[in-house]
């Protein structure tokens, strides 16, 4: 036999779901830059090229099993504007924010029970055998079982709405396939104050949390950035519609009320050689200053005020940390996700009493259009869907800027952070490790799906010296 | 004098007027015998095979085998039950089947006897192959990804429509629905009322703009299997 070339294919693990950290070291050994690689391929982008409109909304969601609630709407949205529906019916568009409300919720719920509650409980440096899900489980039996229970109302109310827990057909091009009937809402009433209880107790747990160690949360992983969401005309935060605001780190307006129908004329997208994740930043700020954040963080940011009233409440006390100031304060996230958490609770309540939901008229369309976008508020931030359909009905063109593609540097500056601060010498020590980790969370990025279950990201941290060579790797 | 004959399905006597198929003689006595490329409008075709029953010892098709007096025909034995499984299951591997996010979803006959068959995770691999959609119709669109090669359109055209639209091309793997036309369906007279289209079993030809707007618990199968109508006529009887 003669001699085998070897060809190396890199990165192997293209859907493993699990993310990659890369610490660069200079000559002395400090910290220059450290890189979150996304080593995540999807391909839903030109998969569903060819594929006629209406069915975009119920396959595009299953990028996701957490949060798919979230491009099912975003896709409908875009849809809506294919079929020239400019306005929905009240019982379409209250149905869709009511599946909405649920996702936000559960998933939220799914979150900060699972995922975070071991760190807050526990603390950064406690032994990962306990550390985790199972350990919250045993120590605090009551509240896991409150985090499952509120994931399970969240995931009632979609499959009311969506006809199935994960990935239903509820949001068509033009409306709703459903209204809700008085069984399924007296079945949803009945527990909903227990639910909106249970969320203050969530909230209050975050909030206590995030101002008892304020003195170390501070500058964990934190920088001024730019906030960016949806806000409804008057100023009160959107979850489902509104048009584009991005403040800076001092609250001063860049973009407010922005069309997000032309959002590609102020959002461009960076393509890195390391990541297979995007990089998008505001045009007329270059790629520098242009980076922002999304998600509940950048959602109370952004929000003038909040319209329902406990939630109201908690964001005032949540902008006095900051003197009424965009909170920049990485750690923050959590506190700022349970005010959305008791938001969408209220939300879930006024829209259960709202006889609107009980209406005929499902489905309105109009003009045929060429293009659509949608954009939605999603429980990890402003989610982008934008779509180009031929007179044939079948989509020519499809771009995702999915919310943890927007965090994206947001996420690597975190890590930065930490890694400048707790890395010593070139070892990777478990305290390192841990707080890592525990950066990226507070982003609840998707590619934590994978192993929410034990409430640990499979994450493999490299240090490399100014020479290209790693000196140290660890897995968690 | 009656003019009825007499046989037995599963040991049960059923009767039957001569020259009645075993699978119409099964229908009016309400015992279903599940079936693809049969459907009552239609003349029987013997393609799928699905409905294969075994007579006297012997497999035949109950679409087109007529009934005989004092056959003796054996449709619910787990020896019959496997082979029509495999048959489906070679039928979802060959094409390119994602029951999840297709809008035939919970209408669709091929997925129906999945489900009433028992069929699990498909034991054949997945071929994968490469088939095209066209959407040049303005109402209606055809996805060779999900036709299972049943010929009611072609049949449906023909027979019901008396229209001609539709004919296979091309053998063995390479066979396919194609149009009496020389580009593509929207060159074609099909109209969107033709039976041809109403009959597919599964979703390959459909009806544009539709997608998923019956929702999840209102679809055909969500509450009750297929063949569920044919057995009510039993339960009516009685």
């Amino acid at each position: 036999m003669g001699v085998t070339n070897k060809v190396v294919i890199e990165p192997v693990t293209r859907v493993e779901g699990h993310g990659k950290v890369t610490i660069l070291l200079d000559e002395n050994g400090q910290v220059t830059r450290a890189r979150l690689h996304i080593v995540e391929f999807r391909g839903f982008e030109r998969f569903i090229q060819g594929r006629p409109y209406w069915e975009v909304p119920v396959t595009v969601q299953r990028l996701c099993g957490i949060c798919p609630v979230s491009h099912h709407l975003a896709a409908a949205k875009a849809m809506d504007v294919i079929v020239g529906a400019d306005k929905l019916t009240p019982t379409a568009e209250k149905m869709r924010r009511l599946m909405h409300y649920g996702q936000m919720y559960q998933s939220h719920a799914l979150h900060f029970f699972h995922l975070v509650s071991p760190d807050v409980l526990f603390g950064f440096d406690a032994d990962p055998a306990i550390r985790n899900v199972i350990g919250v489980i045993k120590k605090f039996p009551e509240l896991a079982v409150q985090g499952v229970m509120m994931r399970k109302f969240g995931q009632e109310i979609i499959k009311v709405t969506a006809g199935k827990k994960i990935h239903g057909t509820g949001a068509i091009p033009g409306g709703i396939n459903k209204n809700l009937s008085i069984a399924e809402r007296d079945s949803l009433l009945k527990d909903i104050d227990q639910q909106i209880e249970w969320s203050r107790g969530a909230l209050a747990i975050a909030k206590n949390y995030t101002i008892e160690n304020l003195g170390e949360l501070a500058d964990f992983g934190s920088f001024d950035s730019n906030h960016l969401s949806l806000i409804r005309e008057d100023g009160a935060m959107d979850l489902y519609d509104g048009g584009i605001r991005m403040i800076d780190s001092q609250g001063n307006k860049v973009i407010d009320h922005f069309n997000y129908q032309n959002y590609s004329d102020i959002i461009a997208e960076e393509v890195r050689d390391w990541s297979y994740m995007k990089f998008p930043f505001v045009k007329d700020l270059g790629v520098d200053k242009g980076w922002y954040r999304v998600g509940p963080l950048a959602r109370v940011n952004t929000a003038d005020f909040i319209d329902t009233p406990e939630a109201e409440l908690a964001r005032q006390e949540f902008m006095a940390v900051t003197g009424g100031k965009p909170n920049n304060i990485t750690m923050a996230y959590h506190w700022a996700r349970m005010i959305e958490v008791l938001h969408s609770a209220e939300k879930i309540k006024a829209l259960l009493l709202d006889e609107d939901l009980q209406g005929e008229d499902l489905v309105v369309k109009g003009e045929r259009r060429s293009e659509g976008v949608g954009l939605i508020e999603a429980p990890r931030g402003t989610l982008f869907h934008h779509y180009k359909v031929n007179e044939d009905d079948q989509v020519t063109m499809c771009n995702l800027i999915v919310s943890t593609t927007s965090n994206n540097v947001p996420m690597n500056l975190a890590v930065e952070g930490v890694a400048k601060k707790y890395l010593s010498g070139n070892e990777i020590t478990e305290g390192l490790l841990n707080r890592v980790e525990v950066a990226i969370r507070a982003y609840d990025p998707c590619l934590s799906c994978a192993t929410h279950a034990l409430g640990k990201m499979p994450l493999t941290v490299s240090v490399v010296d100014h020479d290209g060579q790693i000196v140290d790797k660890k897995s968690t | 004098m009656s003019d009825k004959i007499k046989f037995t399905i599963d040991g049960v006597e059923v009767e039957a007027t001569p020259g009645q198929t075993i699978m119409q003689a099964a229908d009016e006595a309400g015992v279903y015998i599940p079936r693809l490329c049969a459907h009552k409008d239609l003349l029987p075709f013997g393609s799928c095979r699905v409905c294969t029953v075994m007579v006297n010892d012997r497999p035949q098709a109950a679409c087109t085998q007529p009934v005989s007096a004092g056959m003796s025909v054996e449709s619910e034995t787990e020896e019959i039950r496997q082979i029509r499984v495999n048959l489906i299951e070679m039928l979802f591997v060959e094409g390119n089947h994602y029951c999840p996010f297709c809008e035939k979803s919970g209408n669709c006959e091929l997925q129906a006897l999945g489900y009433r068959l028992g069929m699990l995770a498909p034991k054949y691999p997945y071929m994968f192959n490469k088939h095209d959609v066209d959407a040049s119709h303005p109402d209606i669109y055809i996805d060779h990804n999900r036709c299972i090669l049943c010929a009611r359109c072609v049949r449906s055209s023909k027979e019901l429509d008396g229209k001609n639209v539709f004919q296979f091309v091309g053998r063995g793997i390479h066979k396919k629905v194609a149009f009496n036309s020389d580009t593509n369906l929207g060159a074609t007279d099909v109209s969107v009322t033709d039976k041809a289209i109403e009959n597919c079993p599964v979703g390959a030809i459909l009806k544009k703009g539709v997608g998923y707007s019956v929702p999840i618990g209102k679809r055909m199968y969500d509450t009750q299997p297929i063949g569920s109508d044919i057995e009510a006529r039993k339960a009516t009887a009685k």
